[in-house]
């Protein structure tokens, strides 16, 4: 890309995981194989699996500000201001209204509306007694909405809608603002809230598709014979997106470089995806970015453990990158189970210090590979020491068919 | 209820929409708002606490006798008067 304004670099991240609430701390976990999912008990559901998050609310938020907002709100902004803090940027300098909040969800508000509507339960459903607090709190902007609340960013503030995508959706928004000049900064990425809805575990099982394991930490399998579905996790993970040539001028430390993404649909069902246009969106991505799919280093895999979804992405990724040995495939879900808003980008984000360690972090649980998932280049249960690692592709794909990827380059200074 | 067991309703309510505040010193002649942080949508949570916990409406044109502590204890007196702490 000749204008180096158009070229757009993480400079810090933030991140709360099942297993890790910091890059570094993340990061150990992945390479040391440390799952994060744990039994959980929901309302009506009783006791299930969870990926479930322990950061510290009140490390950046009054009491006050936790019991007003929601969950997905404290994730936010803890994100937001761990990434602020790992950027080093002087917050009391930084133009608050050249700033942006861009965060991916799933869903949001399907939590308080389950609240409320036990809580009217108990008062046989006079809706007089519904909080006044509803409405703010599920409006669809409500996470995004909050981290501005809480940093004093008076720039815009979006949620981006879309589905299991939406982390990668909020790094491409972010990247697009910048780009087209309305923000100087922007904080991207997804968050996620969805264990402390019943809806999407009772969904799930409905589905067939809700993951069950005597032992927690061995029930997200994606890519395994004997994966049962998926492992509904909570998480958020935002990062400091700037130009490159505001990053160096304040001296940076700069984690990546976005240089290709693509978004695109299926367009065939509501919950079935889509290999062909999977390949596409691949494809498209690496268009973009200027380059073929040798270039490739590491590819973060979207797989959930349900074997139509992982299946089907195993036949996109073979159709565009074939069996090139070089390539690593490796899948987070596997030890935080499915974050939904926030799987693609802390799926992302743990993979950017390959960068410097040269570590493809593995696929834990894949203790029998399905053939019908036939990519030899998947890094089963330990991780690959690699002999380069310039490009991290990372896939996200949701219902409703939507697609995504996002490729991120190592920096090297030019 | 005595007007005792209604200031304490009202301070456990007051502890749970304000968490960050010490209320120990809370003047009940003081208007609330210039003694501890309380937007309208807490001062809503006041009146939607009542609603639940003993099914007292307040009507809107009402709210300005719950300002302070002691407007809003004479205020609950009668409608109160049979319920218990």
């Amino acid at each position: 890309m000749s204008d180096p304004n158009q070229r757009i670099v993480i400079t810090g991240i933030g991140l709360t995981a099942p297993n890790g609430n910091s890059l570094a701390e993340y990061r150990a976990n992945l390479l040391a194989g440390k799952s994060g999912v744990c039994k959980y008990e929901i309302r009506y559901i009783g006791e299930t699996l969870a990926g479930v998050c322990n950061f510290d609310p009140l490390k950046y938020q009054k009491r006050k500000d936790v019991r007003r907002g929601t969950r997905a709100g404290s994730i936010a902004i803890y994100c937001a201001n761990e990434a602020v803090q790992h950027s080093g940027l002087n917050w009391a300098d930084v133009r608050k209204d050249r700033a942006g909040v861009f965060i991916g969800i799933t869903e949001h508000g399907n939590v308080e509306t389950e609240n409320e509507i036990f809580e009217i339960s108990k008062f046989n459903y006079d809706t007089s007694v519904w909080s006044h607090h509803h409405n703010p709190r599920t409006v669809a902007n409500s996470p995004a909405g909050e981290v501005t609340l809480s940093l004093g960013i008076t720039g815009p503030h979006l949620c981006i809608g879309a589905a299991c995508a939406a982390g990668n959706a909020g790094f491409i928004q972010g990247l697009q603002m910048l780009r087209l000049g309305e923000v100087d900064l922007a904080i991207a990425g997804g968050v996620s809230e969805s264990i402390h809805t019943f809806g999407i575990f009772a969904g799930f099982k409905s589905q067939g598709a809700l993951a069950t394991n005597s032992e927690p930490t061995r029930a997200s399998r994606p890519f395994d014979l004997d994966r049962n579905g998926i492992v509904v996790a909570e998480g958020g993970g935002l990062v400091t997106l700037e130009r490159l040539p505001d990053a160096l001028k304040r001296g940076a430390t700069i984690y990546g470089e976005i240089v290709g993404h693509a978004m695109n649909s299926d367009a065939t069902d509501f919950v079935l995806p889509d290999p062909t246009r999977q390949a596409e969106c691949m494809s498209l991505a690496l268009k973009r970015a200027g380059i073929g799919p040798d270039a490739i280093d590491i590819l973060s895999s979207h797989a959930t453990a349900t074997e139509q979804g992982d299946i089907e992405e195993s036949l996109a990724i073979h159709k565009v990158f074939g069996d090139r040995a070089s390539l690593a495939i490796n899948n987070t879900k596997s030890f935080i189970g499915h974050a939904m808003g926030a799987a693609g980008a802390l799926e992302l984000l743990g993979n950017l210090p390959a960068f410097d360690d040269l570590i493809a972090h593995a696929t834990i649980n894949l203790d029998r590979p399905d053939p019908r998932c036939a990519l030899p280049q998947i890094v089963a249960n330990t991780p690959r020491k690699m002999d380069r690692v310039e490009y991290i592709l990372n896939n996200s794909f949701g219902m409703l068919g939507i697609n995504s990827a996002v490729i991120v380059k190592r920096y090297s200074g030019e | 209820m005595s007007a005792d067991q209604i200031r304490q309703v009202i301070m456990k309510i007051l502890c749970r929409i304000a968490p960050d505040n010490d209320l120990t010193a809370l003047k009940d002649e003081v208007p609330f708002r210039e003694q501890m942080e309380l937007d309208s949508m807490d001062f809503l949570d006041i009146v939607m606490e009542l609603r639940k916990a003993y099914r007292v409406q307040i009507p809107e044109e009402d709210y300005g006798f719950l300002s302070t502590m002691a407007s809003t204890v004479q205020y609950l007196i009668p409608k109160l008067q049979t319920a218990t702490a």
